[in-house]
């Protein structure tokens, strides 16, 4: 009985290890190969397109990818703009939100969260039309405000943020900080802020994501190509100027990937930890 | 409590206003002008003016017999839910293991990082990263499943309709299922550890304590990725429009790069892709609405009901009191 027991824990410890190496490694796979394939050569790649190692035509690839319409260092600071811009407005309007939903008792309290659950169903694509008419008429396409304002108004962050304090916020302390005299805007930035920064963290991190990746809306606003951001210098690459080069074109992917890679495993141990503080805390 | 001299209830309304004014300058008047759009003749580049048709609907009647955008809405709902079961199912597996105390996973953290990592990576670079690797006759995916023994000669995966919305679906999995993961860990890492305790004090094993303790008390967050996902997915962009630009022969156009292939190539049609963008909203909304009402908490609907029951026996109780002392 017992030795049953421990034969079928051992198998399926095995089942998880592989599953979860196989996982990984199908995670790894794409990437190596676009890194590797982006030091070879147009005819190495044709040859054989999958390589453990590097080749050594690295700085001919890049030659070649520099030489026509890809920027990607411009790309990369106009992302940075909107990204950054947006994420903050996200995280701290929708704090705001989200404590005004939770610690106030107001009149309209109920209406405004069932509002928010409505227009959280709302994608920006759906809307777009308009929006584009909008800022047209009024002069804003090849700006970045209209992709850094609207975050202002972030549904789905004041969503999370308010489950967050519901299971956290004890208004006790709110109670006493006003004890002490303490105005509400104060307790808020002084208070508040600090006692939501796991949720905050995640959630920066899912704002800038979906701001560095949006295409859509840059996509339609943005004509100027000193404006383009990181997407849509992407999106040239799949055109035809870059048909024949392949080493080029994996090096250009590389190129946008790299930056977040350096972001990601610098951030990711403060992403899984922020995410489990979010949770375990009673 | 409720009378001290401080009323704090306007604070509720004043933390609110940018969320409302940002609302109602960048969605709110957008969907306004988006509707109005869909009932006029706006269209050719660069043009705002607009005059309304005769026939109110004829925008929306054109949209809903156009072949291609139901073409559209069908592979829409054929990708997500191709990848979002496989994808919630993976998700909660490995949600299961990773949050098991008993049978710890060593590299846990490690695996964590790598199955959120692509959805980090831009949408548009994936895109054109599997296009790539797709290539045919020679390409990463052909030689690998060659050398492999899988296939004998190179198979053409993008010209057939079927590999090639399999493969958009396997992108969106492959982008989204370390996502999934993390929201529900960080679910499961946030029910009271006391329920778990007593569960396994009351003798239940792995399968049972993830059925009858976890997955309950999952609701709420479950709720939160069913929706988004929905949401996301019925707009889904990027991924179709840079691996196959709607292709082959459609089987890749999805409801959003049919709008902006209307309202933003060709002439110009603002007032169909208005339509469009109308027609979609109205079938997101429904679907929302569908899942909240399933998936709301009963429980917490009674227990509100029986606080403000609660409540108004109190007024009635306080008011006797205070007639009975005047």
């Amino acid at each position: 009985m017992n030795k049953k027991k421990r034969a079928s824990y051992y198998i399926w410890k095995i089942i998880k290890y592989i599953t979860c190496i196989f996982l990984a490694i199908l995670t790894i796979l794409p990437f190596w190969i676009m890194l590797v394939n982006a030091t070879r050569s147009t005819y190495e790649i044709q040859q054989n397109s999958i390589s453990l190692l590097p080749s050594k035509y690295f700085m001919n690839n890049l030659q070649i990818l520099l030489g026509k319409s890809f920027n990607p260092l411009k790309g990369f600071i106009n992302s940075m703009i909107i990204s950054g811009g947006a994420t903050a407005c996200t995280v701290y309007f929708s704090s705001l939100t989200a404590y005004a939903l939770v610690a106030y008792d107001w009149k309209l309290r109920q209406s405004f969260f069932t509002l928010i659950l409505a227009v959280m169903m709302i994608p920006a694509q759906v809307t777009s039309i308009g929006f584009y008419q909008f800022m047209y008429r009024i002069g804003m396409t090849n700006s970045f405000l209209p992709l850094i304002l609207p975050a202002i108004a972030a549904p789905i962050t004041v969503f999370f943020m308010r489950q967050y304090l519901i299971s956290t916020l004890s208004l006790d302390i709110v109670n006493s900080a006003r004890i002490d005299g303490a105005g509400e805007f104060h307790i808020f930035n002084r208070i508040i802020i600090p006692i939501m920064k796991p949720a905050i963290a995640t959630q920066a991190i899912f704002a800038f994501v979906a701001s560095w990746n949006n295409l859509f809306l840059p996509l339609i606003l943005l004509t100027d190509k000193d404006k383009y951001t990181m997407p849509i210098m992407v999106s040239l690459l799949r055109g035809d100027i870059y048909k024949t080069e392949f080493g080029s074109v994996y090096l250009g992917l590389s190129l946008t990937v790299l930056p977040l890679f350096v972001v990601y495993f610098l951030l990711s141990k403060y992403i899984i930890a922020g995410v489990a503080l979010g949770g375990v805390k009673e | 409590m409720r009378h001290k001299g401080v009323n704090y209830a306007k604070y509720g309304y004043i933390f609110c206003i940018p969320f409302i004014l940002a609302f109602l300058f960048f969605s709110f008047y957008p969907i306004v002008y988006t509707t109005v759009i869909g009932f006029t003749d706006l269209k050719g580049m660069g043009r705002t003016d607009f005059t309304f048709l005769e026939n109110p609907f004829q925008n929306f009647i054109t949209i809903l017999n156009n072949g291609s955008f139901r073409q559209s809405l069908k592979n829409t709902i054929i990708i997500w839910i191709t990848n979002f079961i496989p994808q919630i199912l993976l998700a909660l597996l490995l949600t299961a293991w990773f949050t098991n105390n008993r049978h710890k996973i060593k590299g846990q953290g490690l695996f964590k990082v790598l199955f959120y990592m692509p959805n980090i990576i831009t949408a548009a670079t994936i895109a054109i990263l599997f296009y790539s690797l797709f290539g045919y006759p020679k390409g990463p995916i052909n030689d690998l499943f060659i050398t492999m023994g899988i296939i004998d000669e190179p198979v053409y995966f993008l010209i057939n309709k079927a590999t090639a919305r399999g493969v958009v679906s396997f992108i969106q999995f492959w982008m989204w299922y370390g996502h999934t993961m993390i929201i529900l860990i960080s679910g499961v890492l946030g029910i009271n550890p006391e329920i778990f305790e007593a569960s396994d004090i009351d003798g239940a094993n792995n399968i049972q304590t993830f059925f009858y303790v976890t997955l309950p008390n999952l609701r709420t967050i479950l709720l939160y990725t069913l929706i988004t996902s929905l949401i996301g997915g019925l707009n889904m962009y990027d991924i179709p429009k840079l691996f196959l630009l709607g292709g082959p022969d459609n089987a890749t156009l999805t409801t959003s790069v049919f709008i902006y292939n209307q309202a933003f190539s060709g002439s110009y049609m603002y007032n169909r892709a208005a339509a469009a963008s109308m027609i979609m909203f109205v079938i997101i909304a429904i679907l929302s609405g569908i899942i909240f009402f399933i998936m709301r908490d009963k429980d917490v609907v009674q227990l509100k009901k029986q606080k403000r029951k609660l409540k108004k026996e109190l007024k009635n109780a306080e008011n006797m009191v205070r007639r009975a002392v005047e």
